[in-house]
């Protein structure tokens, strides 16, 4: 694996970065992937903010993992972000563990993992970091930038903090600070990997190890958040695992257990439980409106980019009253901005499944997007 | 009605801010911008008109006038457009407030149930018209509050709403309405136009 890593794309990052925490950082890697090309006019950019639990690879088949990009519904060659078209960027955050700075990282003072001796970071460090790698490749403007989740919450503080460095933007499934049932389901998984014995105050890592444990159940956490109780009732319903009957144990005698017995299992081994604890407290400490001080008006004035924000229906995580909120707050300061909600049962997870009205959605406006830019 | 549209598109100057309240596939808001440069934004009810908007790279908001015009900051806009709808509210005159106060001028558009056609089905056949404007039945209209140029007119007057211009349209001719000839344009107008505030 860590031969593997090795050949990933990686930015070093020697300007030096002031962090909210104050400390300031240089000469980091940040790394990033690229899928299509950039054409002769560099109008065709688009760049992808990933999810809490994603990654640079987008699209195509992961380096790392062998297992197909987060976002393959979306993003490839003839697909609602078309790669053929399209030069579409996505960067690792700082926090993370595909080869960005966070906290599996050597500590070169220490010449170990920083485990928590890495800083406490913000949505806006991610997002002052993979600015960077915007001039980097010689892109002065995107087409385009977008994000679910997370990668919406980076995408608004993007826009706030670099105003008309993208002509259009999509935030999806997101929100302008994390609600108190958000941050209360990232405070589950925290202490969910924090009661794993093997955690050892997050020096696990020195003995080569992972609170596996700890790190599978915070996982199966967000998977339930993911998912509406329509949905998960279809899917599994009362269903049993490959059993005629109750087996009178503590087995996963249902499909829903069995289910995120999996998922929980699967995530542990391609994440690293620190970069959980770090990444979910920067979504909670996200609040735009209190960087700035006459609030999210004046976090989106004299914005220029043209908005879409998407919601899904049956989507608990972020609903679609608080995606309206940031719509409410778009308007409020002028901008160009749309809404539509996609009506779905498949809950937040919509964005990242085959979700064709979303898709199509998401086409139609990067099309007509492009179209405008080109102008 | 096409003509509808034409006659919304002569009322406004060149290079405004547009609110199209209702604004169903685009059409109004394209033919603003196309012909006026006018910077155009809508709000729709209707998922698929949404994304027909999305599609072709018009600013669209997802809602419905009723609960979410709050969203509008007062005299944000120099047009609000609010094309034959009126008449589909619960409370078209809380509506219609709302329109003052999010745009500098209003322009509202009716089907007007005082049109002779109207009248004459009514009162011949004693059974609730239908008509090319007014196309559905009793019990599938979504038109709560029917009202004429007449009573729209009278309204305004009552509630000193300022009334800039009325005009009424028929397939082949549009004509300015004033107090003098409101009863005669109240009785041939199939759709009449209100430039308020």
């Amino acid at each position: 694996m860590s031969e593997r890593m090795e050949n990933i794309k990686k930015l070093n990052i020697s300007k030096p970065l002031l962090l909210d925490c104050k400390q300031t950082i240089k000469d980091f890697p940040l790394a990033y992937e690229t899928y299509g090309k950039l054409n002769k006019s560099k109008d065709n950019a688009i760049l992808v903010f990933h999810a809490l639990t994603g990654d640079q690879f987008v699209s195509g088949i992961n380096p790392i993992t062998n297992k197909e990009g987060w976002w393959i519904t979306a993003v490839g060659p003839g697909m609602a972000v078309d790669t053929n078209k399209y030069f579409v960027i996505c960067a690792n955050v700082i926090g993370g563990c595909m080869g960005s700075w966070g906290p599996k990282e050597i500590n070169k003072k220490t010449n170990e993992p920083y485990g928590l001796n890495f800083p406490v970071i913000t949505i806006r460090d991610m997002v002052k970091a993979q600015e960077t790698l915007l001039d980097h490749l010689g892109i002065e403007k995107l087409l385009c930038a977008m994000g679910g989740s997370m990668g919406g919450m980076q995408l608004l503080q993007f826009c706030a903090t670099f105003p008309n460095k993208t002509f259009s933007a999509v935030p999806i499934a997101c929100s302008t600070s994390h609600s108190a049932q958000n941050i209360a389901l990232n405070e589950l998984a925290r202490q969910a990997i924090m009661s794993d014995p093997v955690w050892d105050n997050g020096k696990y890592l020195k003995k080569n190890v992972q609170p596996k444990n700890g790190l599978a159940v915070a996982r199966m956490v967000g998977h339930i958040s993911y998912l509406s109780e329509k949905g998960m009732q279809e899917k599994f319903g009362r269903k049993l695992q490959e059993k005629a009957d109750y087996e009178f144990s503590f087995d996963a005698d249902f499909q829903v257990e069995s289910y995120l017995r999996h998922q929980g299992f699967k995530f542990v081994e391609r994440f690293d439980a620190n970069s959980v604890l770090y990444i979910t407290r920067a979504m909670d400490y996200f609040d735009l409106s209190k960087q700035f001080k006459g609030g999210l008006v004046e976090a989106f004035k004299n914005q220029k980019t043209k908005f879409l924000v998407i919601s899904f229906s049956s989507d608990w995580l972020y609903t679609t009253k608080e995606n309206k909120d940031t719509v409410i707050a778009l308007n409020a300061s002028g901008v160009d901005v749309s809404f539509a909600e996609i009506k779905t049962d498949k809950g937040h997870d919509s964005f990242l499944v085959n979700e064709p009205e979303f898709l199509k959605t998401l086409k139609g406006f990067i099309d007509s997007m492009y179209l405008k830019f080109k102008k | 009605m096409k003509k509808e549209f034409k006659v919304i598109a002569d009322l406004l100057p060149k290079n405004v801010r547009v609110l199209d309240v209702g604004c169903g596939d685009g059409s109004l808001m394209n033919l603003l911008i196309d012909e006026k440069n006018i910077e155009a934004r809508g709000l729709e009810l209707r998922e698929e008109n949404v994304k027909k908007c999305i599609y072709k790279g018009l600013s669209v908001i997802e809602g419905n006038a009723e609960t979410e015009l709050h969203q509008f900051p007062d005299q944000s806009f120099d047009f609000v457009v609010l094309s034959q709808t009126l008449q589909a509210f619960y409370n078209p005159e809380k509506v219609l407030k709302d329109l003052l106060r999010i745009g500098k001028s209003v322009i509202i558009s009716i089907p007007n149930f005082g049109y002779w056609k109207v009248r004459t089905k009514l009162l011949f056949f004693g059974k609730m018209p239908v008509t090319k404007t007014l196309p559905n039945t009793w019990y599938n209209t979504p038109n709560l509050h029917m009202c004429t140029i007449k009573d729209l007119f009278d309204f305004c007057l009552e509630k000193n709403i300022k009334i800039n211009k009325v005009i009424g349209v028929n397939e082949d001719n549009t004509s300015e309405i004033k107090k003098s000839n409101l009863e005669m344009k109240n009785l041939f107008s199939k759709l009449g136009i209100f430039l308020l505030g």
